[in-house]
C-alpha cells in the first residue's frame, strides 16, 4: 500500500496523547486530515477537525480513502471493522500487541470488502513530500528527503536508520511502507514489493527483512521478475533462532525462517543482501 | 530420526517476535477436558514418594517429565511402568534431570491406554493465508514432520474463516476416506479441538498423538499449547497456569519493569529501541568483530524507561562498555537519551559510551548528550559499533 497526498484521511482515536501529537505532525506534513473518531466526543471539534462517534458516521458525511488508527490492542477489533464497514479502502493499524485472533478476523473481513490494510504494529507509510499516515519522522529532512527509492521495513526504528543511511549516501526515498512486526499482518513484503514496483517515482527497492516467517521467500519469489534493482538487510544473523511452534510450526514453516534461508532465497532471485544496515544505500547507489 | 521440532526457545520470547506463552502438557490438558476431549486418568507428582501414591490408584502408568519443550521421550523423561515401585524409581530417576536446558520438577503420572492407531491433530495460526488452520494426519506419533514430508498427500490442511469457525460440511469434505477410527467421533474431536484453540485465543494447540483404542475410543495422549502474549490478558486464569520462562534474576527484574532484556555473555552492552533496530545493532556488533553482552529493547511504549534499563544493562559485571542506538520513529530520542544520561550520571559508571541517534527528536537529544555528557555522538551506526567493539577490546579510548 502506498498513500498519496490527495488521499482524505480519518483519525480514529484523534483526541488520546498520540492521536494528538502525530495529527498536527501529520497535517503539517501535508497528509488531508478529514476529521476524527471518539464515541465519547462526538459532535466537538479537535485540532478543529470534527469528531463522529464512528467511521461509518463519518464516512456518510464525507469521503475518505484512509483511516489511521491510535487505539489500544483491545479496541483495534471494532475499530478496523468499523472502518471496513464505512467502506474505507485502506486502514493503517499502529497498534503494537493486537492479539493474533483479532488482526486475523479484521483481515477476513477486509478481504471480503476488497479494504487494504496496513500492519498491525507498523510505523505507518510516507510518501515523500506529499503525505505520511502513522508516526513516522516524515518531517525530518535528515531521515526523508525525496528520490525514488522506495523503502519496506518490519520495524520502524530499522526503517527509519536506512531511510536516514539512504539521505546520507545522497539518494532520496519516493516512498516509505512499513509492514509491521507482527506474525500475521495485513500487507506482506510482498505485497509492498508489488506495489513498489508499480509506483512510477520508485526506481530501486531497500528491503529491509527480520529473520522469522517467510515473508521475505515469499517476496524473493516476486523481486525474480522485477527489473528494479534491490537490496535488502536482513535483521537478526546474530540473534538465535526463535520458537518453532510445535511439529505443526515444523510442517507448515519447513525450512523457512532463517537468516542464511532468507538470504540464498533472495539472492537467488537477484537481490543483493547487504551485511550491515548502510551497506543497503551503499548499494544502492552503485545501481 | 525427526527434523528439529517442538520447542527451541534459547532465550525464551524475548525478541519482540514470536512472542508467546507455553503451556505445558498438565496445564494444557484440562481445557481439552473441559471441551469434552478424553485424556488419560492422571495426576501431577514432585516427588517419588507422590508419583507411587498416584500409581497405587492408577494402576500401569506413565510418567512424563513436565517441562516447557519436546523431545521428551528421546532424552529419558517418560517412562512406562507396571508397578507402584517401578513408578517410585522412575520417578526417582526423572525428577532433576534436565531436558532441552529445563530442570524437571515435576511429572504428570497417567494410567496407560491401549495403543490401536496414532493419530495428529493440530489448529493453528497460519500466516499464509492469515488465519486458523486445521492439521490432521492419520498417521500420527513422534516423526510426523518426516511423515508429513514424505506424504504430504497424507496431510489433510484445512484453512478456516475464523469468522465462522471451522465448517463441519468442509471437515467432512476434507478427511480422507479411510480412517482408523470412527469418521464422526473424528470430526467431533476436531471441532471442539477448533474450540480450545478459538476460545483461549491460541496460536497452536496440538495433540500428538491422538490415540485411537482397541475400542474405538479417541484419547489426546499429549497436548501442546501456546498463547500470544497480546491475548494474554483477556485469559487471566489460563495465564497463571502458563510455564515461567527460564529467566535470570535480572530478566525477572526487568520483566516486572516490562522491558525485554536478555542477558548474553559478551561485553558490548547495548540499549536500543524497538526489536529490529535491536537486533541490528547486535549483527552490527557481531559483524565488527565484538560480541553483544545483552538484549535491551526499550521501544514501542517503553521508550520512557530508559533509567531502570540502563541500570540493568549496567548491573552485568561482563559489560565493558555501553553502545546506545536509537532511532526515533514513534519513540521519541530526547526522552530516551534523557533517561540514559539521568541515570549515567547517577550511577557513574568506569566504562566509556558511545551513542548513535537519529530520527524524532534528535536535535534536543544529540545537544543533550554533548552538553551533560561532553560526549559528540556519531553520525554513522557503523562507526559508533566499531568503536565500542575497540573498546570492549581494551583499546584506550
Amino acid at each position: 500500500m502506498i498513500a498519496s497526498g490527495r488521499d482524505r484521511v480519518l483519525v480514529q482515536g484523534i483526541t488520546g496523547k498520540q492521536g494528538t501529537f502525530w495529527s498536527e505532525r501529520m497535517r503539517d506534513y501535508g497528509t488531508k486530515i478529514v476529521g476524527g473518531v471518539n464515541p465519547k466526543r462526538a459532535g466537538e471539534t479537535h485540532l478543529g477537525l470534527p469528531v463522529w462517534a464512528t467511521a461509518r458516521e463519518a464516512a456518510r458525511r464525507t469521503n475518505i480513502d484512509a483511516a489511521v488508527m491510535f487505539i489500544p490492542p483491545f479496541g483495534v477489533k471494532d475499530a478496523a471493522l468499523d472502518a471496513i464497514a464505512a467502506g474505507i479502502g485502506k486502514i493503517v493499524c499502529l497498534t503494537e500487541h493486537v492479539p493474533v485472533h483479532d488482526t486475523m478476523y479484521i483481515l477476513a473481513a477486509a478481504r471480503e470488502r476488497g479494504t487494504q490494510v496496513l500492519g498491525p504494529n507498523t510505523a505507518g507509510i510516507v510518501t515523500v513530500g506529499e503525505c505520511f499516515l502513522g508516526f513516522m519522522p516524515a518531517f525530518n529532512p535528515r531521515v526523508f528527503r525525496k528520490g525514488n527509492v522506495g523503502v519496506i521495513s518490519r520495524s520502524g526504528s530499522l526503517g527509519t536508520l536506512i531511510c536516514l543511511n539512504l539521505v546520507q549516501a545522497g539518494l532520496g526515498i519516493s516512498a516509505f511502507v512499513g509492514i509491521g512486526g507482527d506474525p500475521i499482518i495485513g500487507t506482506t513484503t510482498k505485497d509492498a514489493l508489488v506495489a513498489l514496483d508499480r509506483d512510477p517515482n520508485t526506481k530501486a527497492v531497500a528491503l529491509i527483512g527480520e529473520i522469522g516467517g517467510a515473508m521475505e521467500e515469499e517476496a524473493a519469489e516476486y523481486a525474480r521478475t522485477m527489473k528494479k534493482p534491490i537490496a535488502a538487510f536482513i535483521a537478526g544473523a546474530a540473534s538465535p533462532p526463535g520458537k518453532r511452534m510445535g511439529h505443526a510450526g515444523a510442517i507448515v514453516m519447513g525450512d523457512k525462517g532463517s537468516f542464511a534461508g532468507k538470504k540464498a532465497a533472495l539472492e537467488a532471485a537477484g537481490v543483493t543482501v547487504c551485511s550491515t544496515p548502510n551497506g543497503v544505500a551503499e548499494s544502492l547507489k552503485r545501481t | 530420526m525427526a527434523t528439529p521440532c517442538d520447542i527451541v526457545e534459547p532465550f525464551g520470547p524475548c525478541w519482540g517476535i514470536d512472542s508467546s506463552m507455553n503451556f505445558e502438557e498438565h496445564a494444557a490438558k484440562p481445557l481439552l477436558r473441559t471441551a469434552g476431549i478424553a485424556t488419560p486418568r492422571g495426576l501431577l507428582a514432585a516427588s517419588p514418594a507422590e508419583a507411587e501414591r498416584i500409581a497405587t490408584t492408577l494402576g500401569p502408568c506413565v510418567l512424563k517429565a513436565q517441562v516447557p519443550t519436546g523431545k521428551r521421550g528421546k532424552a529419558g523423561g517418560i517412562k512406562r511402568t507396571h508397578t507402584p515401585a517401578e513408578a517410585k524409581s522412575a520417578a526417582t530417576a526423572i525428577l532433576g534431570m534436565s531436558i532441552g536446558g529445563h530442570r524437571v520438577e515435576r511429572l504428570l503420572v497417567e494410567a496407560q491406554v491401549p495403543i490401536a492407531h496414532e493419530l495428529y491433530a493440530a489448529v493453528l495460526n497460519d500466516p499464509a493465508s492469515k488465519g486458523p488452520l486445521l492439521l490432521f494426519s492419520a498417521r500420527g506419533g513422534m516423526d510426523i514432520e518426516d511423515i508429513a514430508a514424505a506424504h504430504p498427500d497424507e496431510l489433510v490442511r484445512l484453512t478456516c474463516d475464523i469468522r465462522t469457525g471451522l465448517d463441519a460440511r468442509s471437515l467432512q469434505a476434507a478427511l480422507p476416506p479411510d480412517l482408523p477410527c470412527d469418521r464422526g467421533k473424528l470430526a467431533d474431536l476436531l471441532l471442539r479441538l477448533y474450540a480450545v484453540y478459538a476460545d483461549s485465543d491460541a496460536e497452536l494447540v496440538e495433540i500428538n498423538p491422538l490415540v485411537v483404542t482397541g475400542t474405538g475410543d479417541l484419547i489426546a495422549l499429549d497436548c501442546k499449547l501456546t498463547v500470544d502474549d497480546g491475548a494474554l490478558a483477556r485469559h487471566e486464569a489460563l495465564a497463571e497456569t502458563g510455564a515461567p520462562e527460564k529467566l535470570t534474576a535480572l530478566e525477572i527484574q526487568a520483566g516486572r519493569l516490562g522491558l525485554k532484556f536478555v542477558e548474553l555473555d559478551g561485553s558490548v552492552g547495548v540499549l536500543a529501541n524497538g526489536a529490529g533496530l535491536t537486533m541490528t545493532t547486535m549483527d552490527a556488533v557481531r559483524h565488527f568483530g565484538g560480541s553483544p553482552a545483552n538484549f535491551m529493547e526499550i521501544g514501542g511504549e517503553s521508550y520512557t524507561k530508559a533509567t531502570p534499563a540502563l541500570e540493568l544493562v549496567l548491573s552485568n559485571p561482563r559489560v565493558k562498555c555501553l553502545l546506545v542506538n536509537f532511532c526515533g520513529a514513534f519513540a521519541r530520542t530526547d526522552v530516551m537519551v534523557e533517561g540514559v544520561i539521568k541515570a549515567w550520571l547517577e550511577l557513574q559508571p568506569k566504562i566509556p559510551i558511545f551513542f548513535t541517534i537519529h530520527g524524532t527528536g534528535e536535535d534536543e537529544a544529540i545537544a543533550m548528550v554533548k552538553e551533560r555528557l561532553g560526549i559528540t555522538p556519531f553520525d554513522l551506526m557503523d562507526n559508533a559499533v566499531k568503536a565500542a567493539v575497540a573498546a570492549a577490546r581494551g583499546a584506550p579510548t
